[in-house]
C-alpha cells in the first residue's frame, strides 16, 4: 500500500516541480525590501540636503542636479534589490539541491518580464514630462501586474502580493504627494512581510 | 470485486519511478525538451533516454527532433493514448490507497 503512496506523491512532486519555480526565497523578498527602504530613506535625505521638506505638501520643484542624483539612487535601488533577489532563490536552490535555470524559471521571467519593462519605460516617460507624482503609483501597479502574471508560475503567495501591490498603486494615484511614502510601503514594508512570511512557509 | 477491476488498470508500463515521473511531467506540460527532463527528473543521459524510448514504442509519448543551429534538440509529448492510460493509472493508484 505504501508503495502505491509514494508513487502517489513522486506524481505530485514531479508535476509541481515542472510547472513551478521553487526555488524562490522568501529571503529574496526580504532582501529587496531592505534595498527598497534604504533607497526611500537617501531619497528623504537628498531632499532634505536641497532645503524641500516632503511632508508640508507644498508642490516644490527640483533642480536637474537633484532629479540626477535621484534617478541614480533609484537605479543602484533597482540593482541592489535585484541582485539580493537572484542571489537568495540561488542560494535556496543550490540548498535543496534543485536546479535553479529551469524551464519554469524562464516561463516566470517572460511572464514577468513585459509588465515590468513596460512599466520601467513608462516610468521614465512620465519623467519627461515631469509627472513625478504618478511615477511611484505607476510601479507599484505595474509591478503588481509582473507578479499576477508571474505567479502562475511559482508560490501562490506572489499573486496575492502582486495584488496588494497593484491596489496599494491605485491608492497612491487618489493621494498625490505621498509617492515616496507609498514606494517605500509597496516595495520595502510588504516585500519584508510577504519574504518573511513565505522564508517561514516554505522553509 | 471492485478492487479487483481498479488493479487491472494499474499499468506495469508506469511501475518504474523514471518512467512515472516522465509520463507525470507531460501530463502538465506540453512539450518538454530531453534536457529538461533530465533536470525535473535529476536523471542521467542514457536513464532517460531508454526509458523514454520503453514509453515512445508503446506509443503513450511522441518524440519530436530538431535542430537549433547544428545541436540537434529532442522533446517528448504524451499523446492522447498515454494521457488517458496515465490518468486511470493514476485513479487506480487512488482507489487502491482510498478503497471505498
Amino acid at each position: 500500500m505504501s508503495e502505491y503512496q509514494n508513487d502517489l506523491k513522486h506524481i505530485r512532486n514531479i508535476m509541481e516541480r515542472s510547472t513551478t519555480f521553487l526555488s524562490l526565497s522568501g529571503l529574496s523578498g526580504v532582501g529587496a525590501g531592505i534595498a527598497a527602504l534604504a533607497g526611500v530613506l537617501v531619497t528623504f535625505f537628498i531632499l532634505d540636503g536641497n532645503q524641500i521638506s516632503y511632508f508640508d505638501g507644498k508642490p516644490n520643484s527640483i533642480n536637474p542636479e537633484t532629479e540626477i542624483e535621484i534617478a541614480i539612487v533609484a537605479l543602484i535601488t533597482l540593482v541592489l534589490g535585484l541582485t539580493s533577489g537572484l542571489w537568495f532563490s540561488w542560494q535556496k536552490s543550490q540548498k535543496q539541491n534543485l536546479p535553479f535555470w529551469t524551464a519554469s524559471a524562464k516561463e516566470l521571467l517572460m511572464a514577468g518580464a513585459m509588465p515590468l519593462l513596460a512599466g520601467g519605460l513608462f516610468s521614465i516617460i512620465l519623467w519627461k514630462y515631469d509627472l513625478f507624482f504618478l511615477i511611484a503609483p505607476t510601479m507599484l501597479i505595474f509591478y503588481g501586474l509582473a507578479l499576477l502574471s508571474a505567479s502562475k508560475y511559482t508560490h501562490k503567495d506572489i499573486f496575492y502580493l502582486g495584488f496588494c501591490e497593484v491596489v496599494l498603486g491605485l491608492i497612491a494615484a487618489l493621494i498625490p504627494g505621498y509617492g515616496l511614502v507609498f514606494w517605500g510601503i509597496g516595495f520595502g514594508i510588504l516585500h519584508i512581510f510577504y519574504g518573511t512570511l513565505m522564508y517561514y512557509k516554505y522553509k | 470485486m471492485k478492487n479487483n477491476i481498479d488493479i487491472t488498470y494499474i499499468n506495469k508500463d508506469f511501475e518504474s519511478r523514471v518512467r512515472l515521473g516522465i509520463m507525470s511531467a507531460l501530463m502538465v506540460k506540453d512539450w518538454v525538451t530531453f534536457v529538461d527532463m533530465k533536470e525535473i527528473l535529476q536523471l542521467s543521459d542514457g536513464n532517460l533516454a531508454s526509458h523514454a524510448a520503453a514509453l515512445e514504442n508503446k506509443k503513450y509519448i511522441e518524440v519530436k527532433k530538431a535542430f537549433i543551429g547544428k545541436k540537434p534538440e529532442t522533446s517528448y509529448r504524451a499523446t492522447p493514448e498515454g494521457r488517458s492510460a496515465f490518468q486511470k493509472h493514476i485513479e487506480a493508484l487512488g482507489k487502491l490507497i482510498n478503497p471505498s
